[in-house]
């Protein structure tokens, strides 16, 4: 059983399938992990398309969704058996981010479990603070 | 830490968030309880927020504003490099450097109570520009060694801690800089701290280069 892991969570992909180090996904798969739906024109989020051909990751009706992700410049790791795969969030996405200066929102639990948003704090001024036990 | 301060402010439109790096919330279970904190205390076992913010180690800090703006980037949240001034043998911190890190302290925390009264007009907040000058940003190495981390720490979280070994080694590889990850990945003493030899081996190896920066503000010492 395969795992990927994208910004949107932790899925477990039973179709998924290895070959030639790519982790290869049927195209409803590829849009419910990673929201890229393949069309006519190639992959596409949103506005924004990205032909399939000269990357050559669609293939007899599947995506490889690792040399799609590198096509594009943006993280992939794998475990070494291909069992977990994590397609991250690209450099540039984050440059833009911070370079706006509107500071990234997260969602983290507290000890009991209880999760938090950053967003949630929206009208107050937030101090923002790291730490740990190690 | 941060409790006193917040019962200070807390009735003027000021939130503390803090946030543990650590895989492992039990671990920093004991010390969130013994704070006893009533502002937000979060566990990120996958180092989200270092990967957001483009954060290389603790404790850092950052201001945000009541429309969500960056007012203050990442920098060391008001401590002192006492690290560097450890005795080789003994770990203890001289006294001199001592006062400079409780002295650090206050002259942070009063810069917070004067952001918190005066807002965009205190002269601890940056300009925009100043602000964006001030940030650093991640290259494609950094975020691919994040993605690494974060795989790692969920093959942990499988019980398969040898899968996760070469995905951490990469991590590593690719982030020098981040002590984060390097501590959460290393092997820790009984007391729970990634501070054995090869810590002290990679403090040496800083030379020149401090392990926490001097934070830039008026009347930090130096």
């Amino acid at each position: 059983m395969v795992w990927l892991l994208t910004d949107s969570g932790e899925r477990q992909m039973p179709d998924a399938v290895l070959d030639d180090g790519g982790l290869w996904l049927s195209p409803e798969d590829m849009t419910a992990a990673t929201g890229w739906e393949l069309k006519p024109e190639g992959l596409c989020l949103g506005e924004v398309c990205v032909s399939a051909t000269p990357g050559g990751f669609a293939r007899d009706g599947k995506i490889d969704a690792a040399a799609f992700w590198r096509h594009m410049g943006w993280p992939v790791a794998s475990s070494d058996d291909g069992s977990a795969w994590l397609l991250g969030e690209g450099a540039e996405t984050r440059r833009s981010s911070l370079e706006s200066l509107t500071a990234p929102d997260f969602t983290l639990p507290d000890l009991a479990g209880v999760q938090h948003a950053l967003s949630g704090q929206r009208g107050k001024k937030v101090f923002l603070a790291t730490w740990a036990s190690w | 830490m941060w409790q006193a301060l917040f019962d200070e402010l807390k009735d003027q439109n000021f939130a503390i968030i803090t946030v543990a790096m650590d895989a492992d919330a039990e671990a920093a279970r004991p010390f969130i309880e013994a704070a006893a904190p009533d502002y937000i205390s979060l566990i990120d076992r996958d180092h989200r927020v270092a990967g957001l913010y483009n954060m290389v180690n603790v404790p850092q800090a950052l201001w945000i504003d009541e429309s969500g703006q960056i007012v203050r980037p990442p920098e060391v949240a008001g401590t002192y490099d006492t690290v560097r001034a450890r005795d080789k043998v003994t770990r203890e911190v001289p006294a001199e450097v001592q006062a400079r890190r409780d002295k650090a302290r206050i002259v942070y925390q009063d810069a917070i109570r004067d952001w918190v009264k005066h807002g965009a007009e205190s002269k601890h907040v940056f300009s925009a520009a100043e602000a964006k000058a001030r940030m650093t940003i991640p290259d494609d190495n950094v975020a691919t060694a994040h993605a690494n981390f974060r795989l790692g720490q969920f093959l942990m979280r499988q019980g398969k801690a040898d899968a996760a070994e070469p995905l951490f080694t990469e991590a590593r590889r690719l982030h020098p800089e981040s002590w984060t990850i390097w501590r959460e990945t290393e092997e820790k003493n009984e007391a729970g701290l990634a501070a054995g030899p090869t810590f002290w081996a990679r403090i040496d190896a800083l030379g020149e280069k401090k392990f926490y920066d001097t934070v830039d503000m008026a009347g930090m010492p130096g």
